[in-house]
């Protein structure tokens, strides 16, 4: 494929809704699963030769398999709410990157073959039969939805795009066309146990090498320990945080929370990820056998507790999913919630006293928070609805002096995806991913302009890669981004309690 | 019986048959089929008690449609809201002796009907004018308006310009529902606004009308948060957990 030239998109000094250009995105799609990548996972290797038909019974399938798909699917009344609601549709102007009109891409094929209305009178309704043409426009588009569930935020009937765009993606592997991004990377947590394909020894060393690292910068013994038997805590992390800036910050944050409080964990070398692409395929199995990986680890190192480490749709699936997929986890310490978000550890501790935080260390930074989309709109933290927002909030401010929120409309359950969550973090749609995060990079610009802010913090390892992709483009320099473990690590006071 | 007669008590039965046991069919589809992971959107309420709250603020003030546009919800909220009086008010035509609160609504539901009319009008234009929604509107999207329209103005015209044989059509009504049929006033108003609404509610069951319904079925709008306390499974999960 020829390398894309594309221009990053004007930050605009008022957000207005863009006039549409159609087609402006008609040339972006991600690369196709090989045979390899789609066998390995049970999918036919290429398009199979009667896949209109297999489409159509999938799409039967999954109808009788998902409320969500068959409510949404019929309560659309083409209002228009979520038009301007799509931060792809921001960044794009394409059309069909506007919510309605990508799922009517898939509810124009549902219309055709399983409503009245559109198998008697399909130019009414806008029904349409699953051509060739169909099909591409499904590649493309679905690839273009970063299942943040904005749209469904302000849906009069909460149709949520991303149930649409699970759907069409896991009907696309059913006829053979996977995309290669997340395929290949399950194919390695199954082989490997992790996204990286990080083997056991190479994990150990990274870990002790961070050991030495921290050793040399703190002079204190904190461990990184893996796969030690009768540990209190599992902690499941995104495997991002054993490599990539700035989450190894925040991994290095957590090994001095557990230090300092004097709980004993271990990482898992065969559930060496937190991180689940089979929601992002829309895959119920594929989502299974990874979540039992985890389960598995909890069991043989006989852990009571489990801790997920700072990632995005890895929390949505742990916090909303791992009961179901993987549970019931009544093996674990009831007295816990299981699973438990290292933020909610964390916001205990500093209430109880069980660490103790120096704000100054951090003064040097004016820090902004982004709220990530699969913790903000589909899980929660602590026992109250929005937790997932005051918890991290806190923990920033306890360990920094200064904090500014970015527009209200652009955070909380009203955040902007990053612009390469749901499976789209892959180079073969930066310019989507660059597009995407307009809406982002305005209110991160309005806070920088305004109020100085130097540093925005996640709690996503997707968020984290994304950003130190595209803040350049915007102007912003790449270490903005940093963890809100790695704000931890830098003001926690090691040692004896004062 | 004239043939007129028997047509439109055979219609208005018709019409009240389908769309009984038509959106009576989709709820129990609805209902039938599970919602297999715990999927509301955030931050959700964790009860069940919470859960209702939540409806109801969603079907009586449109709460989310109010986040997103102003004008949507404006134009959307003032059909809605009228034609919930329209219908109160047209209670008076089922029922003898009226029943004091919907003579009470007498007033406010004849008004109503502009108030909808309006409504439906403003929406409409929307539909044309805002590039977007033209964009994503079918041909089905205007008809409905058009059809909702063209039954509000029939009815406003009844009552504001040609007054038509009401004690008769209140006798067809009420002869309807006591299977006694009565003949219907032969006033092309009457019958046109008859057969509309009987198009209406023949569209209802097969339609984006099911709106109605499908609010209530809304995973992400009727799931309790609470899935770390207690594991959620779908039948067709679970024989997934034998293996």
């Amino acid at each position: 494929m020829a390398k894309v030239e594309f221009e990053t998109p004007k930050m605009r000094e008022y957000p207005v809704i863009p006039i549409i250009h159609a087609d402006a995105m008609a040339h972006s799609q991600p690369f196709v699963a090989s045979s390899q990548h789609q066998e390995s996972l049970g999918f036919p290797g290429q398009l199979v030769d009667n896949w209109k038909e297999v489409a159509i019974d999938k799409m039967g399938e999954l109808l009788t398999k998902y409320r969500s798909l068959k409510v949404y699917l019929d309560s659309c009344v083409k209002c228009g709410a979520c038009t301007d609601k799509c931060h792809y549709f921001q960044g794009t102007t394409d059309p069909k990157n506007m919510p309605v009109a990508r799922q009517d891409l898939f509810r124009k094929v549902y219309r055709r073959h399983f409503t009245f209305a559109g198998k008697y009178f399909p130019r009414l309704v806008g029904a349409e039969d699953l051509t060739e043409q169909v099909l591409g426009d499904w590649y493309k588009y679905f690839h273009q939805c970063s299942q943040c569930r904005r749209c469904s935020v302000f849906c009069p009937y909460g149709i949520d795009t991303a149930e649409i765009s699970m759907a069409a993606r896991e009907i696309m592997d059913t006829i053979g066309k996977g995309q290669k991004y997340c395929n290949e990377i399950i194919g390695k947590v199954h082989k490997i146990g992790n996204n990286l394909g990080l083997p056991e020894p190479a994990l150990a060393d990274t870990l002790q090498g961070l050991e030495e690292d921290i050793k040399d910068d703190t002079g204190f013994d904190v461990r990184l320990p893996l796969d030690v038997k009768g540990a209190d805590v599992l902690l499941v992390t995104p495997s991002a945080d054993f490599f990539a800036e700035p989450h190894i910050d925040g991994l290095i944050g957590y090994a001095k929370v557990f230090h300092q409080a004097g709980i004993s964990w271990t990482l898992s070398s065969y559930a060496s990820e937190a991180a689940n692409f089979g929601m992002f395929i829309g895959s119920y199995d594929q989502m299974k056998k990874i979540a039992e990986r985890v389960r598995t680890a909890a069991l043989e190192l006989g852990v009571k507790r489990i801790i997920v480490g700072e990632c995005g749709h890895a929390w949505r699936v742990a916090y909303s999913f791992w009961n179901t997929l993987a549970g019931p986890f009544d093996f674990l310490d009831p007295r816990y919630p299981s699973p438990q978000h290292i933020i909610e550890f964390t916001s205990d501790l500093i209430d109880s006293g069980g660490i103790t935080l120096d704000k100054e260390a951090n003064d040097n930074r004016i820090v902004t928070f982004h709220d990530s989309c699969n913790v903000a709109r589909a899980s929660r933290m602590g026992n109250l609805p929005g937790g997932q927002f005051e918890l991290p909030r806190k923990v920033i401010k306890a360990a920094c002096n200064h904090f500014v929120d970015m527009p209200a409309d652009t955070i909380r359950e009203k955040t902007y995806c990053c612009g390469g969550g749901g499976g789209l973090l892959t180079d073969d749609l930066l310019e989507l991913r660059v597009k995407g995060a307009l809406p982002r990079m305005e209110a991160l610009k309005h806070v920088v302009d305004n109020n100085g802010v130097n540093n925005v913090a996640a709690i996503c390892a997707i968020c984290k890669s994304q950003y130190s992709k595209v803040l350049p483009y915007y102007g912003f320099p790449r270490d903005m981004i940093v963890s809100v473990h790695q704000l931890v690590s830098n003001a926690i006071v090691l040692g004896d309690k004062q | 019986m004239s043939g007129l007669t028997m047509f439109f008590a055979l219609l208005m039965y018709g019409a009240a048959l389908v769309f009984t046991v038509g959106v009576g069919w989709r709820v129990f589809i609805y209902a039938r089929t599970p919602a297999p992971l715990k999927i509301p959107t955030t931050p959700a309420p964790t009860t069940r008690t919470g859960v209702w709250i939540r409806m109801a603020r969603e079907v009586v003030l449109f709460e989310s449609l109010f986040k997103s546009n102003k004008w949507i919800w404006l134009f959307g909220y003032l059909f809605h809201a009228s034609l919930l009086l329209v219908l109160i008010r047209h209670l008076r035509y089922f029922t003898e002796p009226v029943w004091g609160w919907v003579a009470l609504a007498q007033t406010f539901g004849t008004y109503a009907g502009f108030a909808m009319l309006a409504g439906l009008f403003a929406l409409w234009l929307r539909r044309i004018v805002v590039q977007r929604i033209r964009y994503i509107s079918n041909l089905s999207d205007h008809l409905m308006l058009w059809l909702l329209m063209a039954i509000a103005l029939t009815g406003l015209m009844m009552r504001f310009v040609a007054h038509t044989d009401i004690i008769g059509l209140k006798m067809f009504a009420l002869g309807l529902l006591r299977l006694d049929i009565q003949p219907v006033p032969a006033d092309p108003l009457v019958l046109a606004h008859l057969a509309l609404v009987a198009g209406l509610m023949l569209v209802f069951p097969i339609s984006k009308l099911l709106h109605a319904p499908g609010l209530f079925f809304s995973p992400s709008r009727n799931q309790v948060d609470n899935p770390r306390e207690k594991r959620h499974l779908a039948p067709w999960a679970a024989k997934l957990e034998s293996k």
